[in-house]
């Protein structure tokens, strides 16, 4: 059965339908990523499947015993305020909160999950910094951290590497491969089509056409080719980011 | 100076006064945070007037004791603020200025018209502002404040956490699944227990003032959520007991003189944040 599956689905704000009739599923395990055109309705779509907002018709359908305590998400912005006091630690340690239930303190194990959360996207130096004083790109992985503390099934990423170094896109694009080869089923938003192919197994593009199918349908696809033809000739097929780095680890870890 | 000290401390409702006005600090500071942050202070205040409403109507009703009628009246008032602060975007802020300057007019009618006191404007004003003298609240309601005190602080404590990832990002603890419409209406609740609590230290109208100083002081020096609710905390109480001993010294109003401390706190705290 389909951890997520969409039926129907019309989004949009006070009456105004954004996209109607869209239907897709993802199973466990897979990849999905989702493109589209600013505004196209990408992060309402995510925020209607985290349950943050309304579907204005059709149904999502949650797999067997999937609630939202499995779900890690990471927000395109989260408009902190500018003086709010709060350390990074606190901040990577709330992303347990969904998943404690009632109880009130956090174990040892979830403080040394969160300890590896953050030296695993190398910010662990930044632990006792307060979370405003932070570049946007440190900002962005804190916020990481913090859904990667939230996940057990499902993450959800709003442009996680929006915003990072080429560097540490090549490393967050690392972390997102692991963590789906480690059964952690992926959605995630982006504008890098490229990395996207590389990556995914199903792509969803919104906008003013709307396809749902697996990478290989993507790239035959009318909508997939003239992406590729783009990224052809504005990129010239070159990428900042070492992607082929990145897709090593399928080879070595041997799946 | 010490002996007059000495011989107030030798009665035991000024004592009993101390240990609640204490309280009552410590609480306050520890919701003002969660509340400054989560820009919930414009309900503090109109909660105020409200519990000033309430104690209108107990006193025309001649209860001995008006916190029973004053802390539910305030809780309920408490829900209804938060609901209409969420639902309608715009108006929220309008609805919480009608309530509560409602709930003034209608205090001040109810004690003008009704009251058996003589002294009808001296009532009105001690209520607002406190009473003139070290706190006049006994027997029952000395234990009921810090019964409920000890009640915040407990629920506080355990739901430190939670209130943190709701006040940090509220659609993101709502995303992984937290309860957050609960622990928002829990917010609610504390707040106006503290509030009506409050009451009796600093009058209706400073009420704010206690909640408020010692989260902003705080927010100058620190910069974690654990230090800043800490700091708020030890600076509402030191600046709660400097104001009480004060006001017995100096024969000042004793909400006023908190107040004052408190202010004079804010500002040495700005300063040395400044020049760190
Ligand atoms: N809170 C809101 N109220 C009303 N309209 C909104 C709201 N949020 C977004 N919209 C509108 O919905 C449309 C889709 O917004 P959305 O944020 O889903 O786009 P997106 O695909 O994520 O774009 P981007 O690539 O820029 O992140 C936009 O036209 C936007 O103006
Ligand atoms: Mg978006």
């Amino acid at each position: 059965m389909a951890e997520i599956k969409v039926e129907n689905l019309a989004l949009g704000y006070e009456g105004d339908a954004l996209v109607e009739n869209l239907n897709f599923e993802i199973n466990s395990g897979e990849y999905l990523c989702i493109v589209g055109e600013n505004g196209s309705g990408k992060s309402t779509l995510m925020r209607t499947l985290l349950g943050l907002q309304k579907p204005m018709a059709g149904n999502i359908v949650f797999g067997d015993d999937l609630d939202s305590t499995q779900i890690g998400y990471l927000p395109q912005q989260t408009l902190v305020q500018k003086d709010f006091p709060a350390s990074v630690y606190e901040i990577v340690l709330s992303g347990f909160q969904g998943s404690m239930g009632l109880r009130p303190f956090y174990s040892h194990k979830e403080k040394k999950e969160a300890s590896d959360a953050l030296e695993r996207l190398g910010i662990t130096q930044l632990k006792h910094r307060c979370y405003r004083e932070l570049s946007g790109g440190q900002q962005q992985r804190v916020l990481l951290a913090r859904a990667l503390c939230a996940t057990k099934r499902i993450l959800l990423l709003d442009e996680p590497v929006s915003g990072l170094d080429p560097s540490a896109q090549t490393e967050m694009y690392q972390i997102i491969r692991r963590l789906n080869l480690e059964g952690v089923t992926i959605i995630m938003i982006s504008h890098d089509v490229h990395a996207s192919l590389h990556f995914a197994s199903h792509i969803l593009h919104m906008g003013s056409q709307i396809f749902f199918g697996t990478t290989e349908e993507f790239e035959e696809s009318p909508i997939g080719s003239h992406y590729l033809l783009k990224e052809k000739k504005t990129l010239g097929g070159g990428h900042i980011c070492d992607l082929d780095r990145v897709a090593k680890i399928k080879v070595k870890e041997g799946k | 100076m010490l002996e007059t000290l000495q011989l107030y401390f030798s009665y035991p409702f000024v004592r009993y006064a101390f240990v609640v006005g204490i309280l009552i600090a410590l609480c306050s500071a520890l919701l003002g945070v969660t509340l400054v942050l989560k820009r919930f202070s414009f309900i503090g205040d109109g909660l105020s007037h409200v519990a000033f409403g309430g104690i209108a109507i107990a006193s025309v009703m001649n209860l001995s004791n008006q916190m029973i009628l004053v802390l539910p009246i305030t809780v309920v008032a408490a829900i209804i603020l938060l609901r209409t602060g969420q639902n309608t975007k715009i108006k929220g802020d309008a609805a919480v200025a009608m309530i509560s300057v409602g709930a003034l007019a209608l205090g001040y009618m109810l004690m003008n018209v009704f009251s058996v006191s003589t002294n009808v404007s001296g009532d009105v004003c001690s209520t607002l502002f406190g009473s003139t003298s070290i706190l006049t609240i006994k027997g029952f309601e000395v234990w009921l404040c810090v019964a409920l005190s000890a009640v915040v602080l407990v629920v506080f404590i355990l739901f430190y956490n939670k209130l943190f990832s709701v006040t940090f990002d509220e659609s993101f603890a709502k995303a992984v699944g937290t309860k957050t419409d609960h622990y928002n209406l829990l917010i609610a609740v504390l707040i106006a227990v503290v509030i009506v609590l409050a009451m009796n230290l600093v009058g209706s109208l400073l009420i704010s003032a206690l909640v408020i100083f010692p989260a902003l002081s705080a927010m100058r020096l620190f910069k974690s959520f654990f230090s800043v609710t800490v700091c708020a905390a030890i600076f509402s109480v030191v600046c709660a007991a400097a104001g009480l001993i004060i006001s017995i010294l100096a024969g000042t109003p004793v909400g006023a003189t908190i107040v004052t401390v408190d202010m004079v706190g804010f500002a040495i705290f700005s300063v040395i944040g400044k020049i760190r």
